[in-house]
C-alpha cells in the first residue's frame, strides 16, 4: 500500500520528488537508447 | 507448450487491468480530496466579540520572548494605523471604524495556519512545514532567506529580520506549537478576556462557528472566513461586519496553493524527456540533411562526370568511325587513283616508267585534328 | 568571487577604467555594509515587498538576457545553421558571465548566502518552483562554464583538455537547452502562486510559456545588440569571418525574433481571453499593460520586420535594444510594478540608491570581465589552431 497523504502539500512533495528522479532516469536512458537505435548506421554517425 | 491461449489473455488482462487501475489511481490522486491532518487544531476568532484590548499581543510577546515594543501594549492609539505582523510582532489587532456604527470593529491578525500553506509550498528547503497539530512551523536551521514564502503568502503574514546581518529569520505566529505539544493553550487564546478566541480542533471550531451563525443570524455575516479560503485555514473567523470591510480579502479563491504550481512542476519531467527526444531528433535531421546535401553534391558531380565521359567516348568512337570511313574512302580513292594511273601508265606503255611511285598520306593529317 | 577591488588594471587611466574604478569602489563599500549591517541597512525592502530589484532586475532580467547562450547554441548546433557559429562564443561568454553575476547578486539578496547550496544538497523542497530554478541555475552555470572552457583551454594551449571538452560539446549543448527551457519558464512559474497579488493582466496560467518564449527573443536581441557594442569598442579583436557573418546573424535573428514576438503577442491575447481579463484593459493598469505589449513588443516586432526586409542592419541593431528594454520592462512589471498592485501607493517599493548602485556594480563587474576575457581569449576571433571549431 502506498502511504496515504493527508495534505496535497505532502502528496506534491512526494510525487514531484519522484519526478525529479525520473528526470535523471530520462537523461540517462534516452541517450543510451538513441545510441542503441543508431549504432548500426553508416560510419558517418548522425550524432 | 509454454503458454496457453487462456493464460496469455489472462496476463494481457492483468497487464491492461494494472494499467487501467494505475491510471485510475493517478486520476484519483489528482482528484483526491485531501482533508488535512485529522484532529488538527485551530482557533476560531469571533470578530464580533473582540474589544481591542491588545492583551493577546501582550501574551504573544511574552510567550515567544520577543523584544518589548516601542510603545506599550496598553497604548491603544497604535491602532490608529493599520498594522501587519513584523519581525518582532507575531500578532496585531487592527481597529476598523464603522461609519454607520458607534463601536469600531477589532480584528486580530496573525498566521492563519493554512491547511495547504502557500509558504510551505513555496519553500525550497522545507524550512516551513505543516505540522500534524495544525501549526505551520518554521525551522531556522534550514532557511536560506530567499523570502519566497513572503511573496507567496496571500495573507501577508511572514516577516523578515532585515536588520539581522548574520542569522536573519523569517518570523511568524507558530500557533504556540511548543505550548500545544505541552497541552497548553496558545498564549493569545489563554489570555483573551472575551470569547473572541476559541481553541479546538478545526472540525469542532467549524461546528461552533456554524452554530453561532445559526443562533444569531442577525449578528453574523453568513461566512466562515478560513473555511475554504486558499483551500482552508486552521484559523477561522466569524464576523458581524463584511470581511471585505475589515481588510480581509474575499477574492483569494479556494484553490490550495500547491495546486497553483503543481501543473507547472508536472510539466518539468515531460519537457526534459521530450526535449531530449526532439533536440536529438532535430540534430539528427539537420545532420542527415547535411549529409544528404553532401552526398547529392557528390552524386551530381559523379553523374556529370560519368555522362561527360560517356559523351566523350561516344564522340571519340564516332570520330574513329568517321576516320576509318574516310580512311577507307581515301584508300579506295587512292587505290582507284593508283589503278587509274596504272592503267593510264599502262596505256602510255613503255616510254615513262618513273610515274609509278606516288603513295598518298593526305587522309591522316585531316583526322588528327579532331582527336 | 565577490572581490570588488579587483582593480589591478594597467596604469592607463582611460575613462573606462576610471568610471569602472569608481563604481567598483562604491560597490565595495555597499558590499561591506550589506554583509555587516544586514539587508535592511542598504535596501528599501520590507515585509510587504520582500523582493526588490536584486531579484526583479538582477535575477529575472539577468537570466532572460543571458538566454543568448542557449538560443545561439541551438541555432548553430541543433538546427545546423553553421552561419551562426561566429556568434556562439560571444553569446556563451555573455551567458556564463550573466549567470555568474545572477548568482553573485543572489548572495546579496538572500539572508544567509552561505546556505545557497542547501536546496540542492541538503533539504530539497520539491514542491517549490524556486527549487527547480535553483537546481537548473546551478546545473546550467556548470554547463556554461564547461561550454566556455574551450576558449580558455585554447588560450592556455591545453590541447588535451580542449580535445576532451570538444568530445562532449554536443551533450553540453543539449543539456544546456533543456535546462534553459526549464528555468527560463520556471522564473515565470514562480508567480503562479500569487494570483491574488499579481495583477490579473500579468498573472496567467501561461506565465511559464510567456517567460520561455520571451527569453528566446530576448536572447536573440542581446546577441544582435552585443555585436553592436563589441564592434564599437573591441573592433580590433574581431576577425574577418565574425565581421562578415555578424550581419547575417543580425538579420537572421532579427527575422526570427520578430516572428516570435508576433506569436508572443498572440498568446498574450489568448491569455487574457482565457482568464476573461478584458475588463482590466480599460483601467490604468490596462494602459500600462498595453504600453508594454504594443510599445515594447508589437512595435519592435514590426520595426524588426522592416529592418530585415530592407536589409537595414543599423535598424535591426537598434530594434534589438528596444526589444531588450521591453523584456526588462516585462520582468520588472511582473516582479515589482504589478506585484502587490492592491497595496496603497505609499507602501509600494522603490529601490534605494544603494540597491541601484549594487546592481550597477554587479553589471560593471560583468563588463570588466567580458573585456578582460574577450581581449585575451579567442572569443571574437578564431584561434589559429582551431579555425573550424569556433
Amino acid at each position: 500500500m502506498e502511504p496515504d497523504y493527508n495534505t496535497l502539500q505532502e502528496f506534491v512533495t512526494h510525487t514531484k520528488g519522484v519526478a525529479y528522479l525520473l528526470i535523471a532516469v530520462a537523461l540517462v536512458a534516452l541517450p543510451v537508447f538513441w545510441r542503441f537505435l543508431t549504432d548500426r548506421d553508416d560510419k558517418k554517425r548522425t550524432f | 507448450m509454454g503458454i496457453t491461449r487462456r493464460q496469455f489473455f489472462g496476463w494481457m488482462g492483468a497487464a491492461i487491468g494494472s494499467q487501467v487501475s494505475l491510471h485510475k489511481d493517478a486520476n484519483a490522486a489528482s482528484n483526491k480530496h485531501f482533508t488535512g491532518y485529522p484532529g488538527s487544531m485551530g482557533v476560531l476568532h469571533d470578530i464580533s466579540q473582540c474589544i481591542g484590548c491588545r492583551k493577546c499581543e501582550t501574551a504573544c510577546n511574552k510567550v515567544n520572548s520577543l523584544l518589548p515594543p516601542e510603545r506599550p501594549f496598553d497604548d491603544l492609539s497604535v491602532m490608529d494605523q493599520k498594522r501587519r505582523p513584523h519581525a518582532n510582532t507575531y500578532t496585531i489587532v487592527n481597529r476598523f471604524d464603522q461609519p454607520d456604527r458607534q463601536l469600531p470593529v477589532f480584528v486580530k491578525k496573525q498566521c492563519n495556519h493554512c491547511k495547504e500553506p502557500a509558504c510551505v509550498s513555496a519553500c525550497f528547503v522545507k524550512a516551513l512545514k505543516k505540522s500534524k497539530t495544525g501549526a505551520v512551523v518554521y525551522d531556522d536551521s534550514l532557511c536560506v532567506g530567499c523570502r519566497y514564502c513572503m511573496i507567496a503568502c496571500p495573507f501577508d503574514i511572514p516577516a523578515y529580520e532585515y536588520d539581522n546581518p548574520f542569522t536573519p529569520e523569517v518570523t511568524k505566529c507558530t500557533l504556540c506549537q511548543p505550548r500545544i505539544l505541552n497541552g497548553q493553550l496558545p498564549g493569545c487564546v489563554e489570555i483573551c478576556p472575551k470569547e473572541a478566541l476559541t481553541f479546538g480542533t478545526r472540525d469542532e471550531l467549524i461546528q461552533i462557528a456554524r452554530q453561532r451563525i445559526k443562533n444569531y443570524p442577525d449578528r453574523y455575516v453568513n461566512h466562515i472566513y478560513g473555511e475554504h479560503e486558499m483551500g482552508g485555514c486552521n484559523w477561522l473567523y466569524i464576523s458581524n461586519t463584511p470581511f471585505a470591510d475589515l481588510g480581509m480579502r474575499e477574492d483569494l479563491g479556494i484553490t490550495p496553493a500547491p495546486q497553483l504550481t503543481s501543473g507547472a512542476l508536472a510539466a518539468v519531467p515531460v519537457v526534459v524527456s521530450l526535449w531530449v527526444v526532439f533536440i536529438t531528433g532535430i540534430h539528427a535531421i539537420s545532420k542527415r540533411k547535411e549529409q544528404m546535401a553532401a552526398d547529392e553534391k557528390q552524386a551530381d558531380v559523379g553523374r556529370v562526370l560519368k555522362s561527360e565521359q560517356a559523351r566523350l567516348t561516344e564522340t571519340v568512337a564516332k570520330l574513329k568511325e568517321k576516320a576509318k570511313e574516310e580512311k577507307e574512302a581515301a584508300v579506295k580513292r587512292e587505290v582507284k587513283k593508283a589503278l587509274d594511273e596504272a592503267a593510264k601508265q599502262a596505256r602510255k606503255t613503255v616510254s615513262d616508267p618513273k610515274a609509278l611511285k606516288t603513295p598518298s598520306e593526305t587522309p591522316h593529317t585531316e583526322n588528327q585534328e579532331s582527336e | 568571487m565577490a572581490h570588488p577591488t579587483c582593480q589591478t588594471k594597467p596604469v592607463v587611466f582611460t575613462p573606462f577604467n576610471i568610471i569602472c574604478g569608481i563604481i567598483l569602489l562604491i560597490g565595495g563599500v555597499i558590499t561591506i555594509l550589506r554583509f555587516t549591517k544586514g539587508i535592511g541597512a542598504v535596501t528599501n525592502l520590507d515585509d510587504n515587498n520582500p523582493w526588490g530589484i536584486w531579484i526583479g532586475f538582477d535575477l529575472l532580467c539577468g537570466v532572460a538576457l543571458a538566454a543568448g547562450g542557449y538560443v545561439t547554441c541551438a541555432t548553430c548546433y541543433i538546427f545546423g545553421l553553421k552561419k551562426f557559429r561566429c556568434a556562439v562564443r560571444p553569446a556563451i561568454l555573455t551567458a556564463f558571465l550573466g549567470y555568474a553575476l545572477v548568482v553573485l547578486a543572489l548572495h546579496y539578496d538572500v539572508g544567509r548566502p552561505w546556505r545557497l547550496p542547501y536546496p540542492i544538497f541538503f533539504s530539497q523542497g520539491t514542491s517549490s518552483i524556486l527549487f527547480e530554478v535553483a537546481l537548473c541555475v546551478f546545473l546550467y552555470l556548470t554547463v556554461l562554464f564547461l561550454e566556455f572552457s574551450p576558449a580558455a583551454f585554447e588560450w592556455l594551449n591545453w590541447k588535451r583538455a580542449r580535445y576532451v571538452i570538444g568530445k562532449i560539446s554536443l551533450v553540453l549543448v543539449i543539456f544546456g537547452i533543456i535546462l534553459s527551457t526549464l528555468h527560463q519558464s520556471s522564473l515565470g512559474a514562480l508567480f503562479l502562486i500569487v494570483p491574488s497579488k499579481l495583477h490579473p493582466l500579468w498573472h496567467s496560467g501561461y506565465l511559464a510559456v510567456y517567460f520561455f518564449i520571451s527569453s528566446i527573443f530576448a536572447g536573440m536581441s542581446i546577441v544582435i545588440f552585443e555585436h553592436l557594442v563589441v564592434d564599437r569598442f573591441l573592433h580590433d579583436k574581431i576577425d574577418e569571418e565574425h565581421d562578415i557573418e555578424s550581419r547575417n546573424v543580425a538579420l537572421g535573428f532579427g527575422k526570427t525574433a520578430s516572428f516570435l514576438m508576433a506569436g508572443y503577442l498572440m498568446i498574450q491575447v489568448i491569455g487574457i481571453a482565457i482568464d476573461n481579463d478584458w475588463k482590466y484593459l480599460g483601467t490604468r493598469w490596462g494602459l500600462w499593460y498595453l504600453i508594454e505589449m504594443i510599445g515594447f513588443v508589437g512595435l519592435p516586432a514590426v520595426v524588426y520586420a522592416i529592418g530585415v526586409r530592407e536589409r537595414n542592419l543599423k535598424l535591426v541593431q537598434w530594434t534589438s535594444f528596444w526589444t531588450i528594454l521591453g523584456i526588462i520592462l516585462n520582468r520588472l512589471n511582473i516582479s515589482l510594478v504589478a506585484f502587490n498592485w492592491q497595496l496603497p501607493l505609499g507602501q509600494k517599493y522603490f529601490p534605494s540608491w544603494m540597491e541601484v548602485m549594487t546592481t550597477v556594480f554587479i553589471i560593471t563587474i560583468g563588463v570588466v570581465f567580458f573585456k578582460v576575457i574577450a581581449t585575451r581569449m579567442p572569443i571574437l576571433h578564431a584561434h589559429p589552431d582551431y579555425p573550424d571549431d569556433h
